[in-house]
């Protein structure tokens, strides 16, 4: 195989979603030579499902709101395994990255003041917790992360930002010295390879929910950053850490907002019981994520589930009227009557826990550099790479994200990457060589699938891994079943690199596309799996039967999956905050 | 003089405008010459040129003539800029459209022409 | 059994587009019409459709459903089915890439040639532009365009003039920052669609409104544009 076509920018972003585009604006803006590449067309990409709103103490509906109480909520919600210093960051400069995005054309929804409207979601409080709810979460109707998203393509487009669409990054491009000098990329349409050079490689892949079978990420989310940065050899963090949200449509997995409970909405069993009053008295449909996906868990399981298989709650929104419904929850609606055949203006909507986030990623710090742990358990920053957004452990969320929150993350990290990377180019960072060799080894996954000869589908083989995840490595996790699932998937690894792909033609070949996916994929949920039995405690949404309770002494940190090895080490928890003094551990309660 | 002409031929809005005007004097032209044969229902000829040799009648008549050449004109333009073009039938339509609407021009012209021959006789 | 009729187009080895037919077991569910292309591409690998968020609002698999444009993710089987057959063809009016893949680079210019971005050259405030909420409903309708281009293909003014008429999705997104309150460039945006092609060649056929899959309005759009149009040229 000859050399490849070789393009060269000062920074490409692999990944055209919310964190992407806000990075890569920050650079356009600068006028360094920047690309994004991104496998689908930026507007499609998963930041466009983001519904209820991006929490942020704007102060509008409550003139003496804090950005402090707003991480005081953060790092309580991350079952204390938030970083405090990125916590810090974000909820600080969160409203100016608000503001700038209102200023850009963003078409937030308003008060009577004419400000941006606020709603309340779970887990927000006043006053450090002690002022009761607060209403923090600043919305565009139920479309927040389709207007913020196609506001950040707007601002691109109008910042000329060099855009690689339906281009799929394939794997990491590492030099002798271990620094990232670029990636290797398919233009889809043509089938091209190319080697995409650069000075800084930013990784805003977005997540991986598709490693479960109930999800309600869409198709596209295959943790291709993740896969990428695990097969060059780099470690992920907390990647045991996957939300489950509380309100995905029953059968069809499509997500219905935490705002539909922040604006009065709650869940009730089959008794037409309120029953999160029972679980969390306090902020009752409103506390964090895990509780409430938890609690609906434990109802469905002690027989109070509805429907006819009882495998599932409601989610009563029809006593907030026609009226409120189609000014505040427009697209719910419209979801609803689509996929769960249910008219939320008069009757419930069926909900079951869906996978949802993944709080874990690729280890950064506050600037977006991406980091590894040497040999004496120190962070080591690689050269050249960075990673912000879902796919980043930054780690703002820790082990249970609040709602709201990741919408932040990726403006105010995807802007932090883009004002650093700024920093370093215009101190002169050179272009690092990459040799013949290099690049053909970031081939090897892509010729294998190229040659493969025999071997099973891509789709057989997700579904498989999917089905595993969900029955092993779901809400409630236990040691023994883990362990047999982490059997089934060293077992299935072998399938999975030796995936058949029958069609091996060049024009728009998703079904290439799809095995390069499963391989992703493979390596996202491999680490979830060893992390998640590894880490012996309940934490966030890492709920375990066998180890009930929050465990400080030995898990007050972050778990770190080496790849080489396959095991998982530990990283000390962030606890220096600029502003005050750190919020030490308390027990977490709603 | 050629840019109030330009932009009465290129522009979106008075093209839009005077496919409107243009309608409503057809449209007044077309009631007023029904009513007129219903309230007339035993019309002579000599009734009728004389109804034609009024002066009004006639700038009213030419004045819609005109109208139909006009709204012709644009519309027939569209049609054409529509379906006569590279992208539908390939580099010779360039040279045809633009024989077809040298044609239309002539024609509407001559009946033009044709008209004001009719009513003052020339 | 549901008999699905897919038109099917690979450069590299067909020399023209034909249909393929489908036999597929719905076992009596009413499926979405991305279900059943998902698991014909089990079938078949080598079927070739776009789709990302399958709820309808990435905007990624509009196609041709039984001679409709529909977003295939929240097109159930039951709207458009017709006896047992069900035909998927790629969006009319562009050029297919492969199979139910348009190339939508014409789309997209048209989007672009509209200046989709807010405009405003004021310093900005400390904290966001003040709106009041009436102000920000006139953009109810508009702002909620997913760009999955089934407007503009079903337009016919945009098959014909692609190139230089707006078509329905980049005139909603025009008008979308023409009626901000926040957008100070009213008349540069007018004068860039003053001409006979932009905006003039909609026909009111309504096209666009009857297959958004948003239930959204261009048409009424383009004639708050026309409007705008017309009042400003003497």
């Amino acid at each position: 195989m000859g050399s490849l076509r070789k393009m060269s920018f000062d920074a490409v972003i692999v990944g055209g979603g919310g964190s992407g585009m806000r990075a890569a604006l920050q650079l356009a803006q600068s006028g360094y030579k920047t690309a994004v590449i991104t496998k689908v067309f930026p507007t499609r990409s998963h930041t466009v499902s983001a519904q209820g709103g991006i929490t942020c103490a704007i102060a509008s509906d409550d003139p003496n709101d804090q950005w402090q109480w707003h991480m005081y909520d953060t790092i309580k919600g991350s079952d204390y395994i938030g970083d405090q210093e990125a916590i810090e960051y974000m909820c600080q400069t969160g409203p100016e990255a608000i503001f700038e995005l209102e200023h850009m054309g963003l078409p937030f929804s308003r008060t009577q003041e004419g400000r941006i409207y606020q709603r309340p979601f779970g887990g927000q409080s006043k006053d450090y917790g002690a002022g009761g709810q607060a209403a923090r979460t600043c919305a565009a109707a139920d479309r927040t992360g389709h207007a913020l998203l196609h506001t950040l393509y707007q601002g691109n487009l109008k910042n000329k930002t060099v855009f690689l669409n339906e281009w799929f990054a394939v794997d990491i491009v590492k030099n002798a010295d271990g620094a990232v000098v670029g990636v290797v990329a398919i233009d889809i349409e043509t089938g091209e390879t190319v080697f995409v050079e650069s000075k800084a490689t930013v990784f805003a892949t977005g997540g991986a929910g598709r490693i479960y079978a109930s999800t309600t990420n869409a198709h596209i989310c295959t943790g291709d950053g993740v896969g990428m940065a695990l097969r060059a050899g780099f470690p992920v963090q907390d990647i045991e850490m996957w939300q489950f949200h509380p309100t995905g449509i029953h059968g069809a997995g499509t997500l219905v907002t935490e705002g539909c409970r922040g604006e009065g909405g709650y869940l009730i069993n089959k008794d037409g019981e309120r029953f999160m009053e029972r679980y969390a008295p306090n902020a009752k449909d409103l506390a964090g994520r895990d509780v409430v996906a938890r609690s609906m868990v434990l109802e469905i399981l002690e027989g109070r589930g509805c429907g006819p298989d009882g495998d599932h709650v409601y989610l009563k929104l029809d006593h907030l009227g026609e009226e409120m419904l189609n000014a505040k929850l427009p697209g719910i609606l419209e979801l609803s009557r689509t996929f769960a055949h249910a008219d939320p203006v008069k009757e419930p909507i069926p909900v079951v826990p869906t996978c949802h986030y993944m709080m874990g990623g690729i280890p950064t710090n506050v600037d977006g550099q991406a980091l590894t742990i040497d040999r004496e358990g120190n962070d080591q920053v690689i050269d050249g790479f960075y990673a912000c957004g879902e796919a980043a452990c930054v780690s703002v969320h820790g082990a249970n994200r609040l709602g709201g929150n990741s919408l932040l993350d990726l403006v105010v990290f995807g802007r932090a990457s883009g004002i650093f990377i700024e920093k370093q180019l215009s101190e002169g960072i050179a272009l690092k060589e990459a040799t013949e060799e290099d690049i053909q080894r970031a081939l090897v996954g892509l010729n294998r699938i190229n040659q493969s000869a025999d071997g099973e589908n891509a789709a057989v083989l997700r579904a498989e891994l999917q089905t595993i995840m969900q029955n092993y490595f779901g809400v409630f996790r236990r040691g023994d079943y883990m362990k047999k699932g982490v059997e089934k998937l060293d077992e299935l690894r072998v399938r999975v690199e030796n995936v058949y792909l029958d069609d091996k033609s060049n024009a728009f070949n998703t079904a290439r596309l799809e095995a390069l996916e499963l391989q992703n994929l493979f390596e996202t949920a491999y680490a979830t799996a060893i992390s998640a039995e590894g880490r012996t405690e309940s934490r966030g949404a890492h709920a375990r039967e066998d180890f009930q309770e929050r465990d400080d002494k030995n898990w007050l940190c972050h778990s770190v999956y080496f790849p080489k090895s396959k095991k998982i080490g530990k990283r000390p928890v962030n606890f220096t905050l600029k502003t005050r003094e750190p919020f030490e551990p308390k027990i977490r309660t709603y | 003089m050629m840019s109030f002409f330009a932009r009465f031929a290129f522009t979106g809005p008075s093209n839009w405008k005077i496919q409107r005007i243009t309608s409503i004097l057809m449209a007044v032209y077309l009631f007023f010459i029904v009513g007129y044969l219903m309230t007339n229902p035993a019309l002579t000829y000599d009734q009728w040129s004389e109804l034609n040799s009024l002066l009004p009648m006639r700038v009213f008549t030419l004045l819609v003539v005109a109208a139909v050449a006009f709204h012709a004109w644009i519309g027939m333009r569209c049609v054409f800029t529509d379906y006569i073009t590279v992208r539908l039938i390939g580099p010779k339509a360039n040279g045809l459209r633009n024989t077809l609407q040298l044609g239309l021009a002539f024609m509407l012209l001559c009946y033009l022409l044709w008209t004001i021959k009719i009513l003052w006789g020339l | 059994m549901l008999n699905v009729s897919i038109y099917r187009y690979n450069p590299e080895v067909d020399a023209e587009p034909y249909m393929q037919d489908f036999e597929f077991d719905t076992q009596g569910k009413d499926l979405m019409v991305l279900d059943v292309l998902e698991k014909l591409k089990i079938q078949d690998p080598s079927l070739v459709f776009r789709r990302s968020c399958r709820e309808g609002v990435c905007g990624s698999d509009g196609v041709n459903i039984s001679g409709k444009n529909g977003l295939a993710c929240i097109t159930p089987l039951s709207e458009c089915v017709k006896g047992d057959k069900l035909v998927v063809r790629p969006l009319p009016g562009l050029p297919v890439i492969r199979d139910l893949v348009i190339d939508m680079s014409q789309f997209y210019a048209q989007y672009e040639k509209i200046q989709p971005y807010m405009i405003n050259n004021s310093p900005p405030p400390a904290i966001e532009r003040l709106q009041s909420p009436e102000e920000r409903k006139k953009l109810d309708g508009l702002y909620e365009c997913i760009l999955c281009a089934c407007c503009s293909t079903a337009c016919p003014s945009f098959w014909w003039n692609p190139e230089k008429f707006i078509g329905p999705s980049g005139l909603l997104q025009a008008y979308r920052f023409l009626a901000d309150s926040r957008d100070t460039a009213t008349e540069e945006r007018l004068a860039n669609l003053d001409d006979p092609f932009s905006v003039f060649r909609c026909h009111g056929i309504m096209n666009c409104v009857q297959v958004c899959p948003k239930g959204l309005n261009p048409t009424k759009a383009i004639g708050h544009i026309r409007n705008m149009l017309i009042r400003g040229t003497a």
